[in-house]
């Protein structure tokens, strides 16, 4: 299939539809306005349901009552947006209900600024609601991943009933590059037998809800949910590595920065410094194993973390991962200020300075 | 062919319209740069308020140290989405002496800006350009490329002058791409009866044999992505 070239934000629209998406509910937001903006002229032309709530809040409990139906749902915000979102989203993961959602990040904490940034990494990973709940988050690097990412993201929740988080920053959203349109990986998926779409037969009703009335079957849900979640770091878990097979430096990097990580490790290459990139592509799961693993290899000298975060969230992933064995060093901005090639070459210079 | 700016339009104030995402800004800014080069006394406007990054005004410092007088919007941060309209605009539209380009959002929602000042424009000398992409999937057909033409003229009350052909898929782009894009903006030019003013293209491409009968205007690539830079 010929490229073609699709703004960042409406080719997640474009692959919403293509992922199934029967409903969208959603609110405008820069720089994810392109998302609604998109669905609202093409869902109805695909005789799909589009509707502009009057708030993220209500946008995220139409998502629940949708899904509850069995109808595939998503909404999309950035930042802000998304944190109005977090009690809906919580509680999509207490009843159980697959549906997509997609952060385009924006600088913060409150309102931040409209630019690029990764300030979001532990609400997404961690949890913005109550309880001991996970959502699978996958982070594209590139428009082509986050097409293909919003398509699976449908089937992903589908297949583990839970909520599945496309993260993605301003940059991605706004940014213009050639795609191309394939299939996604098929999967089986089980069949909605617990959607409230009438009896049918049935000699009971299907309820949707997260409330326990017994504090042991709320135990018990809890560890059924923790068997769940354990599923989908064995099967789930993606990576990508660059150049890492004779580095001594290590760059971990996710979404946008590690984009631009891939013109610093060219530079460093032609510098003489052996560099890699080690990109997380599922947030959680993330894959502790694989950088364990990396980060114990004799020619690893140093860790250089880079995010687009004042201190570094993902990097408390990193750490648990690296477990102490080799030195980590950290380089960020807030804000919507975009970590430079020039900025990361330096960093990279002086982390394995600081490592002999 | 190589075009020279006064060969793609030779009209006093130039408005840059298209579809979201065809390489407007792009052309603005390569259009204004050419107008400084071949001596014009050039000001750019940036009056995209639909689109939050990857804005002409980004390129401000560049483009004042080549000679080009930037306008934007009257708030200090550029980096704000804030709707805000720059009075300096009727510099371009009151001083004959000045070649101004107008760098519009994208769709008939960004070109609605241009509406305020329908009065003034068409006692001047201008031209509406409509930047043509083969590759954005929302104008690939005459039909469709037609109806956002339209659409921008409707919301504007102007009349579009000129076709520029800006088919390109970023730094993937071939001489077969220009071609395409050449075809379609051909077709969309005999259904509209809009002359095709240039095919836009790097400057890598400008030997290209198969790009010779092409009426080229060659671009530098300024609106970089943070790992272009």
């Amino acid at each position: 299939m010929e490229k073609e070239l699709w703004k960042g934000n409406e080719a997640i629209a474009e692959a919403a539809i293509r992922g199934g998406c029967d409903c969208f509910f959603g609110y405008p937001i820069t720089p994810q306005s392109e998302v609604p903006e998109y669905l609202s002229l093409h869902m109805p032309q695909h005789g799909k349901v589009f509707v502009q709530a009057e708030s993220e809040v209500a946008a995220i409990n139409m998502v629940y009552g949708a899904a509850g139906s069995g109808m595939r749902a998503m909404t999309s915000s950035s930042s802000p947006g998304v944190s109005l979102k977090q009690e809906g989203i919580t509680y999509l993961a207490g009843a159980e209900l697959p549906a997509v959602i997609v952060n385009c990040m924006r600088g913060g904490p409150g309102l931040g600024t409209i630019q690029p940034a990764q300030g979001d990494y532990f609400q997404a990973t961690r949890g913005g609601g109550n309880g001991d709940y996970r959502t699978l988050v996958l982070a594209p690097s590139n428009i082509q991943e986050a097409v293909d990412f919003v398509q699976e993201a449908f089937d992903i929740a589908d297949q583990y009933r839970n909520p599945v988080l496309v993260l993605a920053d301003g940059l991605i959203g706004q940014m213009m590059e050639p795609i191309e349109w394939h299939e996604i990986p098929k999967r089986t998926l089980p069949a909605k037998d617990w959607a409230a779409t009438g009896l049918h037969g049935r000699g009971h009703h299907n309820v949707i809800n997260s409330l326990y009335m017994d504090p042991d079957e709320c135990d018990d849900f809890n560890a059924h949910l923790a068997k769940k979640y354990q599923t989908i770091k064995e099967n789930e878990v993606r990576y990508d590595t660059k150049d890492t097979e004779d580095a001594e430096l290590l760059i971990t990097a996710y979404g946008t920065p590690a984009r631009i990580v891939l013109t610093a490790l060219e530079q460093l290459r032609a510098a003489g410094i052996k560099a890699g990139l080690f990109r997380p592509i599922t947030l959680w799961p993330f894959p502790e194993k694989a950088l364990h693993d990396l980060a114990g290899e004799s020619h690893i000298k140093a860790i250089l973390d880079v995010e687009m975060s004042i201190d570094g969230q993902m990097i408390d992933d990193v750490r648990l991962s690296v477990e102490g064995q080799k030195p980590i060093s950290y380089l960020g901005h807030a804000g919507g200020v975009i970590p430079t090639v020039e900025e990361m070459v330096e960093a990279g210079k002086k982390a394995l300075k600081e490592a002999e | 062919m190589i075009a020279s700016a006064d060969q793609v339009c030779s009209n006093r104030v130039v408005l840059v319209c298209g579809h979201y995402g065809t390489g407007k800004t792009e052309f603005a800014v390569n259009y204004a740069l050419a107008l400084a080069h071949a001596g014009h006394t050039a000001m750019l406007a940036d009056v995209d308020i639909v689109n939050p990054y990857f804005r002409s005004r980004e390129r401000k410092e560049l483009l004042e140290s080549a000679g080009v007088r930037v306008i934007c919007s009257s708030q200090a941060c550029t980096d704000a989405d804030v709707p805000a309209l720059p009075a300096e605009i009727l510099t371009i539209l009151e001083n004959r002496e000045v070649r101004g380009v107008l760098d519009v959002g994208g769709d008939p929602v960004g070109a609605r800006v241009l509406a305020r000042f329908q009065p003034k424009i068409v006692q001047e000398d201008y031209n509406l350009l409509f930047v043509l992409n083969a590759n954005r999937p929302e104008v690939r057909t005459v039909e469709s490329a037609l109806l956002y033409l339209r659409s921008i003229e409707a919301v504007t009350g102007l009349t579009c002058g000129g076709i520029v052909n800006n088919t390109h898929l970023c730094g993937e782009t071939t001489p077969h791409e220009i071609l395409k894009g050449a075809e379609l903006a051909e077709a969309v030019s005999k259904e509209a009866g809009i002359p095709v003013v240039c095919h836009v293209a790097e400057q890598r491409f400008t030997g290209e044999e198969s790009l010779a009968e092409l009426n080229l205007f060659p671009i530098d690539i300024y609106m970089k992505k943070p790992w272009e830079l």
